[in-house]
Parts: structure tokens; sequence; C-alpha cells
């Protein structure tokens, strides 16, 4: 079971900024990038301007592996906004690149989701204009 | 892992002498003044901020005339000009406010014993009104067009997924915590039933005369699995303030001062808006660590000289992180130092959220907890430790967040 959109109601789309855009645009193509700080290889996540260990403002959009595990998870028993509906869970994924981010989980139940399960990247394309990156567990 | 968390250093390089803080002993909280609490209290929250500042200036002894300095929330919607025309307050020189939610709680008094200290005003009020429970209740997901608007980019990658109430960003920290510590919802629930045991002493509490078991705990349903509708904080109508003024105007005043010994306040670097989930770890809450070490810092105490405290419980976890955070146990034992509730309850080591907190008292953003720790060091909790000296509270958590500590 993945996460049900009831598209009756306008699901949340996420806010494009400067900072950002890079990541956006990458998962509307179906590639996963994360910002990646050119002086000094670091990966980081969320988007930031600048690189928080050298201040290097100089930084390149870099694939993913689009591998990971699960960090954490939670499971909504009631929905909290009529776009969703639950129970649905909502996973924080640590992918190799050692940045995490919150995503969910596809063609799985929420009761068989644990911390460490290994997961790669699919895309879903949602409604217009909006495509995001979910996950599902592998081997 | 640990070590990481352990190597955390406060930079005492980058602050102040000691010698220079002038807050310590130097501005008290001379009056605290609420309204009732209620699910709906049936007028403005201009109305009640404005009930709940003449309650504090009148539990001081002193007139609305004296006001000169106001410190507000920011996510407080009246403003310090309607509550001068509405109060009649002759004017203001000294007003802000602070950000973050509930993390400003503590921080208003930061703010307000800075002012004072520094020669800035005399007489400042802090303040909270809400209508939270009638009004729009922050445990629903924000509407579409208003994450279009978000300040903050940080909710889509959030919102998008479905992660989109606190309840929610609490419980990922929750899980993980959990499985780190082997820490069980049992125990958790041990939080709830001692909050709900001090609010049935609280005839003020919206949860009086309502005791709980650990098995109606169990039993509640769940919001956001990993917790339960009895571990989050409840809805609240209603509104709170605060009076300061210096140590010196203090003693001519109606109550017994409750002398600030410390003041701060703390952000951690990778932070998000209540979802923090980027750094190392995320079983541990920074911001509390180092609002917590400036504080023992620049009063001179440690936990062990504390008497009582109002820790910020949104949700039950938070209690359990916040005694490690600011040192009353070691990192992973707070759940299990609640468990069975005894070293929570009066007598025990540190009796918290004696009114019943945000989980049973009401939920005013952390300002009925200042209160409640202002009544601790009068001697007229409904709870009282008996002879409380040093009396703790702390701000909103998973944010920006603010302590302070206040002496007899
Ligand atoms: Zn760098």
């Amino acid at each position: 079971m993945s996460m049900v959109y009831d598209t009756e109601h306008p699901v949340p789309i996420p806010p494009i900024i400067w900072d950002n855009m890079g990541y956006w645009e990458g998962i509307n193509r179906h590639e996963l990038v994360f910002q990646r700080c050119k002086e000094c290889g670091t990966w980081r996540h969320p988007p930031r301007p600048v690189c928080p260990k050298c201040r290097s403002f100089e930084k390149e959009w870099t694939p993913s592996t689009g591998k990971g595990a699960v960090y954490s998870w939670v499971t909504y028993q009631e929905s909290p906004h009529p776009g969703f509906k639950a129970p649905y869970s909502v996973v924080l994924l640590e992918m190799e690149e050692g940045v995490r981010l919150v995503s969910n989980m596809v063609d799985i139940k929420p009761e068989e989701i644990s911390i460490g399960m290994p997961v790669e990247v699919v895309f879903e394309d949602i409604a217009e204009g909006l495509t995001l990156p979910k996950f599902r567990k592998v081997g | 892992m640990y070590d990481q968390y352990l190597a955390r250093r406060y930079r005492t390089t980058v602050r102040p002498r000691v010698e220079d803080y002038k807050i310590k002993d130097n501005v008290a909280i001379v009056g605290i003044g609420q309204t009732e609490f209620s699910k709906n209290s049936g007028r403005s929250e201009c109305q009640m901020a404005c009930e709940a500042i003449k309650a504090a200036v009148e539990d001081a002894g002193l007139n609305i005339e004296d006001i000169d300095g106001l410190v507000k929330y920011a996510m407080d919607y009246t403003d310090e000009m309607h509550i001068v025309s509405a109060l009649g307050i002759p004017d203001l020189n000294y007003f802000g406010e602070c950000g973050w939610g509930g993390g400003a709680s503590c921080a208003t008094i930061l703010h307000a014993a800075t002012a004072i200290a520094s020669g800035a005003a005399n007489y400042v009020v802090c303040y909270r009104a809400m209508n939270e429970r009638s009004g729009a209740r922050y445990g629903r997901a924000p509407g579409v067009e208003q994450i279009m608007i978000a300040p903050n980019d940080h909710y889509g990658y959030l919102m998008p997924f479905g992660l989109a109430t606190p309840p929610s960003w609490v419980a990922m920290f929750a899980t993980r915590y959990m499985y780190e510590f082997g820490a069980t919802v049992e125990q958790l629930g041990w939080v709830s039933v001692v909050c709900r045991e001090y609010a049935c002493m609280n005839p003020k509490a919206m949860f009086y005369g309502r005791p709980i078991t650990l098995q109606d705990y169990m039993e509640s349903r769940m919001i956001v699995e990993p917790l339960r509708l009895y571990d989050c904080c409840l809805d609240t109508d209603g509104a709170v303030a605060v009076i300061l003024t210096s140590a010196e105007r203090a003693k001519a005043l109606k109550q017994r001062p409750a002398y600030i010994l410390g003041a701060t306040q703390g952000i951690a670097t990778q932070g998000e808006m209540m979802t923090s989930y980027y750094r190392p770890m995320i079983s541990i809450l920074p911001e509390s660590w180092y609002a917590g070490q400036e504080l023992w810092r620049v009063t001179g105490l440690s936990p062990k000289d504390v008497d009582v405290a109002q820790l910020y419980d949104a949700f039950t976890p938070l209690i359990p992180m916040q005694l490690e955070e600011y040192g009353f146990c070691g990192v992973g034992e707070g759940v299990a130092f609640c468990e069975g509730g005894d070293r929570i309850r009066l007598g025990g080591e540190i009796p918290c959220n004696t009114s019943g907190g945000h989980l049973s008292e009401a939920y005013i953003h952390g300002m009925n907890l200042i209160a409640e720790a202002v009544r601790q060091i009068r001697g007229t909790s409904t709870a009282q430790v008996e002879d409380a000296e040093i009396s703790l509270v702390t701000g909103g958590l998973g944010v920006p967040t603010s302590a302070v500590l206040l002496r007899r």
C-alpha cells in the first residue's frame, strides 16, 4: 500500500526558492540530486546557499545513488488533511551520501516498515506540477 | 554516535564573563495573571490578553500606567500597539517579540529582564493569548494556500509527504529515541499519568477532576504512531501574563518576588522548525542542551540545586528528553527516570509540571508554565513543593528554545 492522495483536494505543493530550485527540477525529471560543495565535497540536504563546513558558495546538484535506509518512521492513524488518506506512514531516510530526507514508502504496509530497512528511490507523478521522490524496499 | 553527542562543547570562550551577567538577582517576576482555561472563550484574543495583563498588574499591586514595556510572542496575533490602545497604557518605551512558537516563552522573560537590568524599562509585561481550541488548532494541517506562501521552504520537504502536524514531527524523534534507548510507550505513559495527577490537584486545570490510569493511557486512541491522544497537549483558549521589574522595586510590591537567577535562549546548528532531522543524532534536543549549559553557567548552579521544574510538555517524550538535556539524568535515561512516576511526583527528585502542564492544565504556549514556576516560589501552587527555593521553567522544543531559573 502506498500513500494515497485524494486529488479532489489540493495537495500541498513545495515552495520553490532560489536555494532549492535545482532539487525540485531534478525531481521533476525523475532524478534525485543533492547539493554537494564544489570546494570540499560535503553533501548537504536540505539545500542551503553556502557550505557550513568550508563556507564556499560553489555547489553542484549531484546525482544520488537513490539508495538508503529507513532511519525513523511514523504512522498517521487519523488524516490531518483532506488530501491524504489515513492510515499512512511517513519515513525519514538516511541516504548513502549521508544526507537525510522525509518521504513515503510504496508497496508496503505501515506495520512492515522498520528502522534499518534498505530502500531505493522511485518517482511518483501525483498531480499536475507535483512529482515526488518515494521509496521502495529492496532486497 | 554517542561520542559525537558527548563531544558537544559549549563554547564558553565566545560568551561574556559571568561577572558581567547583569540579570542575576537584579530582576524579579512580581505579578502573574490569567484568564480561565477553556475550549471556547467566547471572546477575542485581544480581550483575553488585556484581562490577563490587568490581573497581573493588580496581583503585583501596580497600575496599568506603570507599564513601560511589553514583550510578545511572534506567533501572538495581538500586537503591542493594540494592547496599548485597548488598555489605555499612555505610552511605551520598550517592546519587541520573540520567535519560534512556544520556544518564545522563557525568551520573553530574558528580553524583559535584559531591558530592566540595562535600564531601558521599569515594568515590563510578557503575555500570550490564544483561542487555539476554538480558532485555528495547531493539530490540524495548514491548508494548501498557507503552505504555498510559507516563508519556510522547508515545509516543502515535509508537507507533500503528509508529515503535516506537530504530533507527527515529534513522533519522528520519538520512534528513533525509543529505538536507540530501548524505551517503551508504557514507560512514556507515566509522564501523562503524573501530569494528570497534578491537574487533579489544580481546580483551574482543564482536566481537573478527570484522573487517568496507565491503562487509560494505553487505551487512548493512536494519533500518529507511536504517539497516542494522551501523549499530546491540550488545545486551549486562554491567556497568561506576567510582569517584571527590578529587584529593588520588587521589594515595595505586594507579592513575594520570584527573583531571576538566569534566563537564556538556545539555537543549535542544523535545525529546522520542529523537524531537525538532519543532525548526526535526532534522539536529543541540542537547543535545550545549549540553553541549559548557559543557564548553569550564568547562575553557577546545577540540576541538583533545582527544587521544582516546569518542562515544556507539548508531547510526553519531551519531558524525559529535557531531563537528559538539562542534566537531571544521563543520555537515554529519561524515560526510565519517569517510569512509575515517583521521581517526578511531589517528594521525588524533581517534581515536574506541578500545575498539570500543557498535557493536563492548559496549553498557553509555555506562559502557564512560567506562572506555575512563580507560584512555586511564592508557595501558592496547588501542588506545592515544600520550601521550594529554586524553580526551573523551560520553553518550547524542537525549535530554538529558552529557559528561566527563579529563586525565592
Ligand atoms: Zn565545503
